[in-house]
């Protein structure tokens, strides 16, 4: 296999993995308001994802710094054609971000529920707005022969974007209730379990479209297998989670993820930006992609670095690995 | 304003807020992390309270950090495409060993850090602490070696086919003797932030126990204390450091970027030997170097350049004319890659008031802070405790000003390499030098109202978020060491753990039974 596409393949594994990580804190936050009515509960929600969601957010540093770092064609082409809804997934992380941190650093009933909207708001932009984008360089923007965008500032939005923000938003969701289904005892394990069930299979449904789209214009055989896979997986992850096998439910919902990934990066290679001005403009993972030299320094690190980094991402997740239950002392902040 | 302007303004504006937190993350960082292994070997409660007290102001900030930092990976992409494009096979491998060499180290057992008080083994947990630090070290290594490739390209050939540079010598990158340089300064620099934020404090805190009449026997007089104490030396010896390393960094200048150092000086005319000026005066909105009058000090900048009290120094002047010679008298005439400036005349001397002054405020304010700390080391020797209230709101002050002396470094670094984005490095034969000027890096597709919708946008939110981290550093800093924390050790005992099965929030025990538990420093009830 030569470099580009092994890096192909690098850039379409961290992209994936920050969906599958960040998903389901995304969609923990998305899903306060909904699964969250006692403060408490909102608290033991926050507690299953608070050690973990800037390790998971580093997924994306990751993937946008792969894109730029092996196929610096890509990232000059794609952020600014997008360039105002980037800004938006931008605003968005940032929001949440110190919303996480700033939360609990003063005890009023107001601030608490404050900053708990913020988190939840902050994670569903950035949600959509990722899911746009991904949706967006899969099926098209209007670009020129130098990559460079015709029309105005939305000109990129068109409905592939709209597929993409809300298969990634839905599967999100649903993601999250998995987890916290996984990952908490009490009413909201309950709550999260009954929730992922009833709403699995019409979560899964803008996923396997938009993988479905993409497969029909470009795809493989292998592709039509890997979707094929998707589909099954959303059946054993709705079975599963349905007799309360939590843990295998949340595997097979990842897969469902992984699955669709594959579909989508699998049939769109070599292309990494299709233009909808002229198929003859779609950029290329050749065209787009920097030099052996630089592939193969970059491989000797990601193949020492990589490993590393999943070792101790895993071994942070197992110290963390028990349920967790709302403690009665936490119920209420405290007023000042 | 084109959108080369607006661009340019949105990098300043947003790099520089990151340059906020960025410098405290990396010095406080370091401080914590020796209050913590120093609490762990003498298991004496001051270093456990200065820990956690110390290491919660950490990650108010360090979440602000983290927040900016994910503009800046994108920024590249969004408004400076053509800069991504030329630079591409060099730069974007840096950033991206960044964030998987460095911010999943520092992100992941930042995390286990916080969560893991009572959870995980004591050496093991302050383990995780110095993982992060030395995550956020490598961190600023990989963007300085690619701030310095900028600044000083090496490891690189021309292509002639897509006049681009590709990298041939990655190691070469990684030793930029630039980049050496600048990591050392920058580190050293962020460690007086830090020093002089411990000596501020505590000095405060000390006034105000002293005034109250508490004893100095309690814990929290010897937290204070010892904040004043630690923080005082690290400031003054990085203040040293951090001089050492400028001169280094000034060597090269005058080799890899004359004209930098040269309109730093607003030395005109080529001098042999070369003053240095203390302090100039000209006509204002002038660029002229002629305009420009200034007091100095004979000889003392061939002494900087060259470590001798005789070298000439060449002038701003003469550099001009020798620039405009090898790279153009005006931008080529290509409007699409050049936008309004197109044909138009290049000025070779970037912004003189503004690398001059930021030049002197960078080492002024640096000075301040280091004065600061020296009053402070006296004025509390052998268990004094100050009470004038000038020299302790003066040293509450001076907080500030370490952090305007890092954001005056890089105001100079980076509008003194103006207008190239990517400097010609002199070592190279001419014509197989890489370079690329500001005008040519910004992104084409893109309109002017984007850009000034995501300016005024960022801008709205940094503000927000600086008015509400300022309110809780103050709040936070001026409640001092949490009532909570009485106990020595937050150590759930591991019997206890198993029986009850759940706090996974690391919560200790010893919180006062009121249900402010999540008081307790470090230990967030998510
Ligand atoms: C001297 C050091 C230094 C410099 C010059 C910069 N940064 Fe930075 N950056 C850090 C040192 C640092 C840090 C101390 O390591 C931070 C602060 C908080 C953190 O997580 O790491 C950080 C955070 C941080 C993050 C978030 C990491 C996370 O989520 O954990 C990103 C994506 C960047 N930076 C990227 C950049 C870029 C693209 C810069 C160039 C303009 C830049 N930084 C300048
Ligand atoms: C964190 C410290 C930094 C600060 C405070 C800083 C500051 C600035 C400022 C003030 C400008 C505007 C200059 C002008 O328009 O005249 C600028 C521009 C720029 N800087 Fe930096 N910079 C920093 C680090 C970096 C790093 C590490 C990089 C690259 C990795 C970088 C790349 C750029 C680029 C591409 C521009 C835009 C072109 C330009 O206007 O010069 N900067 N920076
Ligand atoms: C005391 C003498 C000092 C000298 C001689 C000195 C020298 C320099 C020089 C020459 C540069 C420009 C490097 C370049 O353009 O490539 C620089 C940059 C910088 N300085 Fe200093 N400096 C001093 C003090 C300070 C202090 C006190 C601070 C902060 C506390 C500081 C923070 C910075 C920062 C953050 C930069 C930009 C980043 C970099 O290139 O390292 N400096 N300094």
């Amino acid at each position: 296999m030569d470099l580009q596409t092994l890096w192909f393949i690098a850039v379409a594994v961290l992209w994936t993995g920050f969906l599958l990580l960040e998903g389901f804190d995304f969609g923990v936050a998305a899903l306060l308001p909904v699964l969250g009515r006692r403060a408490a509960d909102r608290h033991l929600m926050l507690r299953t994802i608070g050690p973990v969601w800037d390790g998971n957010e580093v997924w994306l540093i990751t993937a946008a710094g792969a894109v730029f770092a092996a196929f610096p064609g890509w990232y000059a082409t794609w952020l600014p054609a997008l360039y105002l809804p980037f800004v938006l997934v931008l605003f968005g992380l940032i929001i949440r971000a110190v919303a996480f941190e700033w939360r609990h650093a003063h005890h009023t009933a107001a601030w608490d529920t404050t900053w708990t909207h913020v988190i939840t708001a902050g994670s569903l932009i950035a949600a959509l707005g990722v899911g746009a984008a991904l949706g967006a360089t899969t099926l098209g923007l209007p670009i020129d022969a130098d990559g460079t965008r015709v029309g105005g500032a939305f000109s990129g939005l068109g409905w592939p974007a709209l597929l993409g923000a809300v298969a990634v938003g839905a599967f999100s969701v649903v993601h999250g209730a998995m987890f916290l289904a996984l990952k908490t005892d009490g009413p909201v394990r309950e709550a999260a379990r009954r929730f992922a069930v009833r709403w699995a299979p019409i979560a899964a449904v803008p996923l396997l479209g938009w993988a479905g789209v993409v497969h029909l214009r470009y795809g493989t055989p292998a592709t039509a297998v890997l979707w094929l896979v998707a589909a099954l997986a959303v059946v054993v992850a709705w079975a599963r989670i349905r007799v309360g096998r939590e843990g295998q439910g949340f595997a097979a919902w990842g897969t469902v993820l992984v699955a669709a990934a594959a579909t989508l990066f699998g049939a769109a290679y070599p292309v990494v930006v299709p233009s909808t001005v002229d198929r003859a403009f779609d950029l290329t993972v050749a065209q787009a992609s920097v030099s052996d030299y630089t592939l193969t320094v970059m491989t000797w690190a990601a193949a020492v670095g990589l490993p590393v980094v999943l070792a101790y991402q895993a071994w942070t997740y197992w110290v963390f690995r028990r349920r967790l239950t709302a403690e009665p002392q936490h119920e209420e902040p405290v007023h000042a | 304003m084109d959108v080369l302007e607006v661009a340019r303004w949105q990098f300043g504006i947003t790099t520089v807020y990151h340059f906020l937190m960025v410098p405290l993350t990396l010095g406080l960082g370091v401080l914590v992390a020796v209050m913590h292994t120093l609490w762990v070997r003498t298991g004496r409660p001051e270093w456990l309270r200065m820990t956690r007290f110390w290491g919660k102001v950490f990650l108010i900030n360090f979440v602000l950090g983290v927040a900016t930092g994910l503009v800046q990976e994108f920024q590249f992409g969004l408004a400076w495409s053509e800069y991504s494009r030329f630079v591409g096979d060099v730069f974007g491998s840096l950033l991206a060993l960044e964030a998987l060499l460095a911010f999943f180290l520092e992100s992941t057992f930042l995390g286990l850090w916080i969560f893991g008080w009572g959870r995980i083994p004591k050496k093991l947990h302050l383990a995780a602490l110095w993982a992060a630090v030395i995550g956020s070290w490598i961190s600023a290594y990989f963007i300085i070696a690619a701030n310095s490739w900028m600044q000083h390209p090496v490891g690189v050939e021309l292509d002639d086919a897509t006049g681009r540079p590709v990298q041939v010598d990655f190691p070469a990158v990684l030793t930029n003797n630039t980049a050496l340089a600048a990591y050392t300064h920058t580190l050293v620099a962020s460690l007086m932030v830090a020093g002089t934020l411990l000596v501020g404090v505590g000095l405060w805190h000390l006034r105000r126990r002293e005034l109250a009449g508490r004893p100095a026997t309690e814990v929290d007089h010897a937290v204070w204390r010892r904040s004043v104490r630690l923080g005082g030396w690290v400031t003054l010896a990085a203040f040293l450091l951090v001089a050492l390393t400028g001169d280094w960094q000034a060597k090269l200048m005058y080799h890899q970027q004359p004209l930098k150092m040269s309109s730093a000086e607003a030395l005109c005319e080529t001098e042999a030997p070369a003053p240095f000026s203390v302090f100039a005066w000209g006509k204002l909105g002038s660029n002229e170097c002629d305009d420009v009058h200034s007091l100095t000090v004979p000889g003392l900048l061939s002494f900087l350049a060259h470590s001798d009290f005789e070298s000439p120094v060449p002038g701003v002047d003469e550099l001009q004319e020798e620039y405009a010679a090898l790279y153009g008298e005006t931008y080529p005439d290509d409007p699409a890659r050049f936008g309004a400036l197109a044909g138009e005349e290049v000025d070779y001397t970037p912004l003189l008031a503004v690398t001059y002054w930021g030049f002197r405020l960078m080492i002024g304010m640096g000075a301040v802070s280091a004065g600061v700390a020296a009053h402070a080391l006296w004025s509390t020797r052998r268990g004094r405790v100050p009470t004038s209230r000038i020299g302790v709101y003066g040293s509450l002050l001076a907080v500030g000003a370490p952090f305007v002396a890092n954001a005056a470094g890089w105001v100079f670094t980076e509008m003194g390499r103006q207008p190239f984005v990517v400097y010609p490095n002199p070592d190279v034969p001419v014509d197989e030098q890489v370079w690329f000027f500001t005008a040519q890096a910004v992104s084409p597709g893109i309109t002017a109202a984007e850009v000034w919708t995501s300016l005024s946008a960022l801008t709205l939110v940094y503000g927000a978020l600086a008015v509400v981290e300022l309110w809780l550093i103050t709040r936070f800093v001026r409640a001092g060491v949490t009532t909570g924390d009485t106990h020595a050790t937050p150590v759930t005992l591991p019997s206890q753990r198993d029986r009850d099965g759940s706090p996974d929030d690391g919560s200790p025990d010893d919180g006062p039974p009121d249900g402010r538990g999540d008081d307790d420093v470090l230990s967030f009830a998510y």
